[in-house]
């Protein structure tokens, strides 16, 4: 296996965690601090995927459409917040699953008659759509580092938004202990409102930088969200250092292990054996990690609750 | 608080259980003998979805796993009639027993974990379950596996008459509705509802608590397998599509739209489901949006399932 084979793999695996950590970051926060089970976070994600879509269609320009799309989706959350999910803050985590559930096959639907059954096009711009040489005879597409950089760029704004700015403390208030918080005098319904935009706004920026990479079609938001659930478990419901932690582990280990475990067993155990055992093991190597850091920390890597 | 009298409550059941026991008859003279195989689809789900009402409903315990169970039954009774094994008999005992060894391995693991994290464990073990059928190349893998026809009963039974297979579904059904119930009824039942209340209390008083909700758990896997096994029959197909989590997830709505710890739960969910489902497509083509609306709508108006709203709150 050549080193560049890996480094590329290794890159791929980090493009993909970093944009699931603006997934994870998003569901934990409305876990740990409204604990809201919200299953409907992947449809915002879809939904900032296909407004992008459709924004860079008429604008032409994909560094016009992307806070546009962005902006949008944030709307959309907003509107979701006000009209059902804050009468849902107070249900237990059954009636929010039904509901949430509710909403995810009103999206499918309402995405379907918007923009029919098809998948979308959405192309990377053209300025980013050749490979960048990063070391001599190493090539990289130039709009995964772009994914990449705004990934860490995320990332970092969160981390300061979260530790440096009041704002950030009241998050961190609400998610370590939400009774003691209401108490202190924080204005919880505000807080909530706003958490729950932003975690609609970081969506719609991975729905929108992964459009090119994956699929824009109906459904994309369901096989997303599972993943982005197994990342806030592993990282610990609340916290964003644990999503960032954990989406990294979740995106380097699944890229990772479908790009080589298949050969890896091909050089170990007989080739129908592998061929089946293969791609099956790959597929739920996720899952065993996350059964692996649940026996070893059983409420997650860093848990927020103190 | 509004309900129907209990009376009525209490016959509901048993006038379901008429209707069903006359549907043939019923569809036959209205020449709709298509919903014979409607209602027949509708009991399979029933029996899954009451067997997870059994560990959701009754033992507080949030599965999102149990079409792993499901799936079991269905593969084993499909696998070893591709392989020859065609006696219901011996099939069908076997696939359950499948079910019900997956649901003791699962279970001892999850149910050391509480909680979203059980929750999260159960959906992934059903997922390492739902990749595994996947890969399973020799028996379908993702296109799934036809099967050659359904099981062989003998005793004058002929599976392949719809209206037979009907009744036998019918049998079934009736059959674990009786059992559960009993079992609901029984101490144990109670010391499993005592355990969903309080846990720490039940353990201070001496119950073992882990090892009830195993037991629980492993009677609703083994359940789950059995309407699995009627499944991969009804179908005559099994694919990887029945493990998938959407799956389990719809189970786990089935329960909640029925009503979470009433007896008849499952069977109010999945047949309120099934049932729009079908009548919803009918008239649209957009149906999973009027389902989702009516969902909305069963969450803010019956907070406690349909069975709640039927049921006076001194339940």
């Amino acid at each position: 296996m050549s080193s560049i084979l890996i480094a590329e793999q290794i890159l791929n695996g980090l493009q993909f965690g970093l944009m699931l950590f603006l997934l994870a970051a998003g569901l934990t926060l409305v876990f740990g601090i409204m604990d809201l089970m919200n299953l409907a976070h992947g449809s915002l994600y879809m939904i900032g995927a296909y407004l992008m879509a459709t924004l860079l269609a008429a604008t032409g320009n994909f560094w016009l459409a992307l806070p546009l799309a962005v902006l949008a989706t944030a709307l959309v959350g907003l509107v979701l917040e006000v009209a059902l999910m804050r009468h849902l803050y107070a249900r237990d985590h059954l009636a929010q699953v039904l509901a949430t559930f509710a909403v995810i096959l009103i999206a499918d639907d309402l995405v379907k008659m918007i923009w029919g059954p098809a998948p979308l096009m959405l192309n990377a711009p053209p300025s980013l759509a050749g490979p960048v040489e990063l070391l001599p005879g190493f090539y990289y597409p130039a709009y995964r580092l772009l994914i990449i950089g705004v990934g860490l760029a995320a990332a970092i704004g969160l981390y300061l938004l979260v530790t440096r700015t009041r704002a950030g403390m009241l998050v961190r208030a609400g998610a370590s202990n939400r009774e003691m918080a209401a108490i202190m005098g924080v204005r919880v319904q505000r807080l909530f409102m706003a958490v729950f935009v932003l975690g609609a706004a970081l969506c719609a920026v991975a729905g929108a930088l992964l459009g090119p990479v994956l699929a824009v079609e109906v459904g994309m938001g369901e096989n997303i969200l599972i993943l982005a659930l197994v990342v806030i478990v592993i990282g610990g419901i609340g916290s964003i250092r644990g999503a960032f932690v954990g989406a990294l582990l979740v995106g380097l280990v699944d890229t990772a292990g479908r790009a080589f475990l298949p050969s890896l067993l091909n050089a170990v155990m007989p080739l129908n054996v592998a061929a089946n055992l293969g791609p099956a093991l790959a597929a739920i190597a996720i899952y065993l990690l996350m059964a692996i850091v649940l026996i070893a920390k059983p409420t997650g890597l860093f848990p927020a609750r103190g | 608080m509004s309900g129907l009298p209990p009376r009525l409550l209490r016959a509901l059941p048993w006038l379901l259980l008429a209707v069903a026991v006359a549907l043939p008859w019923i569809a036959q003279a209205l020449d709709q003998v298509f919903y014979i195989g409607v209602a027949r689809r509708i009991l399979i789900f029933a029996l899954a979805a009451a067997s997870l009402n059994l560990i959701l409903g009754f033992g507080g315990l949030v599965s999102l796993g149990h079409a792993a169970f499901f799936g079991v039954g269905a593969y084993g009774v499909g696998i070893l009639m591709v392989e020859g094994v065609r006696s219901a008999w011996i099939a069908w005992p076997l696939a359950v027993l499948a079910a019900a060894a997956f649901a003791l391995a699962i279970g001892a693991v999850s149910l050391r974990t509480r909680g979203v994290y059980f929750i999260m464990i159960t959906l992934a073990f059903a997922q390492m379950v739902y990749y595994v059928a996947v890969g399973l190349k020799t028996y379908g893998g993702e296109d799934g596996l036809n099967l050659p026809g359904k099981s062989q009963v003998g005793l004058g039974i002929d599976l392949s008459h719809d209206i037979t297979f009907y009744y036998v579904v019918l049998a079934l059904f009736a059959a674990s509705m009786f059992l559960l119930n009993r079992l609901i009824d029984s101490r144990f039942g109670r010391a499993l509802i005592g355990v969903r209340e309080n846990e720490s209390r039940m353990e201070a008083i001496g119950f073992a608590t882990y090892r009830l909700r195993l037991i629980a758990f492993v009677i609703a896997g083994a359940l789950a397998g059995l309407a699995g096994v009627l499944f991969a029959n009804h179908n005559s197909f099994v694919s990887p599509v029945v493990l998938h989590w959407t799956q389990s997830a719809t189970l786990v709505i089935m329960v909640i739209l029925g009503g979470i710890g009433y007896r008849y739960g499952g069977l109010y969910g999945a047949a309120t489901l099934l049932l729009l489902e079908e009548v919803l497509s009918m008239y649209t083509e957009y149906w999973h949006l009027a389902l989702g609306v009516l969902l909305l709508v069963v969450v803010f108006a019956a907070p406690r399932g349909l069975a709640g709203l039927l049921t006076r709150k001194s339940h």
